[in-house]
């Protein structure tokens, strides 16, 4: 599926977020489009999870506007669980629901959200399990899985939704490191499929290979942005160059 | 009279008690059960009014002695025109008084629950309101059957003191029996013994339950 690569999807203008004297986000803004994958970097506690919790309403900005599909999502009369239906999200430590099977994970959004019949629900349900090849774990339990097959069922329970976006929370980082490549391989094949993605992670090989353009954040503020070509090769603040050189150093890459 | 003839002579009387024991307990357990979640529900998720009231009622319930509430509704009550059976009363008050000790299992089970299964259950579009009730109280209904089941055990171990108001159940059949015949020793030996029983086998059926509630490879470190 080729997906025009034009019309803007998410725009994300002026955030800001404070807890309590502590200032999270200090003025964020930039768009994206449908179809495209933007990978956003930076040290912890720059506020990254932060800016993708603000976008789907999981915390409210003190300023600052989300526009997803020309609908402003940070209006206060917006119905917040129903753009969050539009919205997937991927969180680091997967928080799939542990009484529930796989099948169930996937399918509990279709059936009591979007009161699909159960019929159709685990049909869609399955399909997705059959993306990010889990179809024949879908009995089993969260906690039978490994770290690598809960994410790949989280993913499948974001896509279930069939929503116009996701956003991935570090992803990877509480994976071993032989289960990170088949994680990545799901999401790799979802933005080549034309998927819009927002990702916070720190997987260079993946950010080079596949998204278009890298968002460098660093203590509230976006210090750079731009393609990996750019970003890899000729970073043009100093800021960003040091956290790429120390990322490497860190991964060896 | 030998201890087994006498035995053999008082049984109807004490099964006879034990099965209104056992009405009070499962009637109140069950009263209990539903006060103390929505209990617990208000005092995690409600408003500031409803969590002080539902701290409120679990401090008063929990800071009393049962035999001064069972006093209140049984006596208390009618002075204000309302008359009910000593059963009812004994029904009453420790339905009232166990959902203040199960809130606070609940509230212990709920809590322990990690606040990402909240956040995930938000980020596919449930309502508040509809987490709780998919994901929330299912977790926390296995977390806390260990703690819920000495909860059960007391209730009915604590059914005794409704004989106090005349309420006709076990103890209060022994009681009876015991100043007929005087052999206080041996009624109120079979009288704990049929106690006894009936928690040993409790306990067994919990212990099934939790088996069977078992989530596969899930390891609770709580409870």
């Amino acid at each position: 599926m080729v997906m025009e690569k034009n019309e803007l999807l998410l725009k994300v203008e002026n955030l800001h977020k404070s807890y309590g004297k502590e200032s999270v986000l200090r003025g964020v803004s930039f768009e994206l489009k449908k179809g495209e994958t933007k990978v956003i970097i930076g040290p912890s506690g720059t506020g990254k999870t932060t800016l993708l919790r603000c976008i789907n309403g999981l915390t409210r900005p003190d300023k600052g506007c989300v526009w997803l599909d020309g609908v402003e999502v940070t209006h206060p009369g917006v119905k917040i669980d129903h753009v969050r239906q539009t919205i997937g999200m991927v969180f680091q430590n997967f928080n799939l629901f542990t009484h529930l099977t796989a099948l169930d994970n996937v399918r509990i959004g279709l059936t009591k959200v979007k009161k699909f019949p159960k019929k159709t629900a685990t049909e869609i349900a399955m399909a997705m399990l059959e993306k990010v090849g889990l179809a024949e774990k879908a009995h089993c339990y969260p906690a039978q899985l490994s770290g690598g097959q809960q994410q790949r069922v989280s993913i499948a329970r974001a896509l279930a939704m069939n929503p116009k976006l996701i956003l991935f929370d570090e992803p990877t980082s509480a994976l071993d490191p032989e289960l990170i490549g088949e994680v990545l391989q799901v999401m790799r094949n979802l933005a080549e499929s034309g998927m819009t993605m927002l990702v916070v992670s720190h997987e260079m090989g993946f950010a080079r290979s596949v998204c278009d353009e890298i968002i460098f954040l660093e203590k509230g503020v976006i210090v750079e942005q731009g393609p990996p070509e750019v970003i890899f090769i000729c970073p043009r603040n100093p800021r960003t160059r040091e956290f790429l050189y120390k990322i490497s150093e860190l991964y060896g890459e | 009279m030998g201890f087994f003839k006498l035995t053999e002579e008082i049984m109807p009387y004490l099964l006879e008690g034990t099965v209104v024991t056992l009405q009070l307990t499962a009637i109140a357990i069950s009263i209990g059960f539903v006060i103390g979640i929505s209990l617990a529900l208000g005092r995690l998720y409600g408003n500031s009014p409803i969590r002080a009231f539902c701290r409120g009622y679990i401090q008063f319930f929990r800071g009393t002695p049962l035999l001064v509430q069972l006093f209140i509704v049984y006596y208390g009550l009618p002075r204000y025109g309302i008359k009910i059976s000593s059963f009812l009363a004994a029904l009453i008050g420790l339905g009232l008084n166990s959902a203040a000790y199960q809130a606070e299992y609940f509230r212990g089970a709920i809590q322990s629950i990690d606040e990402g299964q909240m956040m995930a259950a938000r980020a596919i579009g449930m309502s508040k309101f509809k987490a709780i009730l998919n994901i929330i109280i299912p977790q926390a209904l296995r977390i806390v059957i260990p703690s819920w089941s000495n909860e059960l055990i007391y209730t009915l171990k604590y059914s005794s003191v409704a004989y106090m108001i005349g309420a006709p159940e076990l103890m209060a059949q022994a009681k009876f029996v015991a100043a007929e015949n005087f052999r206080y020793f041996e009624v109120f030996l079979v009288t704990a013994f049929i106690y006894l029983v009936i928690v040993v086998i409790l306990s067994r059926l919990l212990d099934l339950l939790e088996k069977m509630a078992k989530i596969p490879g899930l390891q609770f470190f709580q409870g």
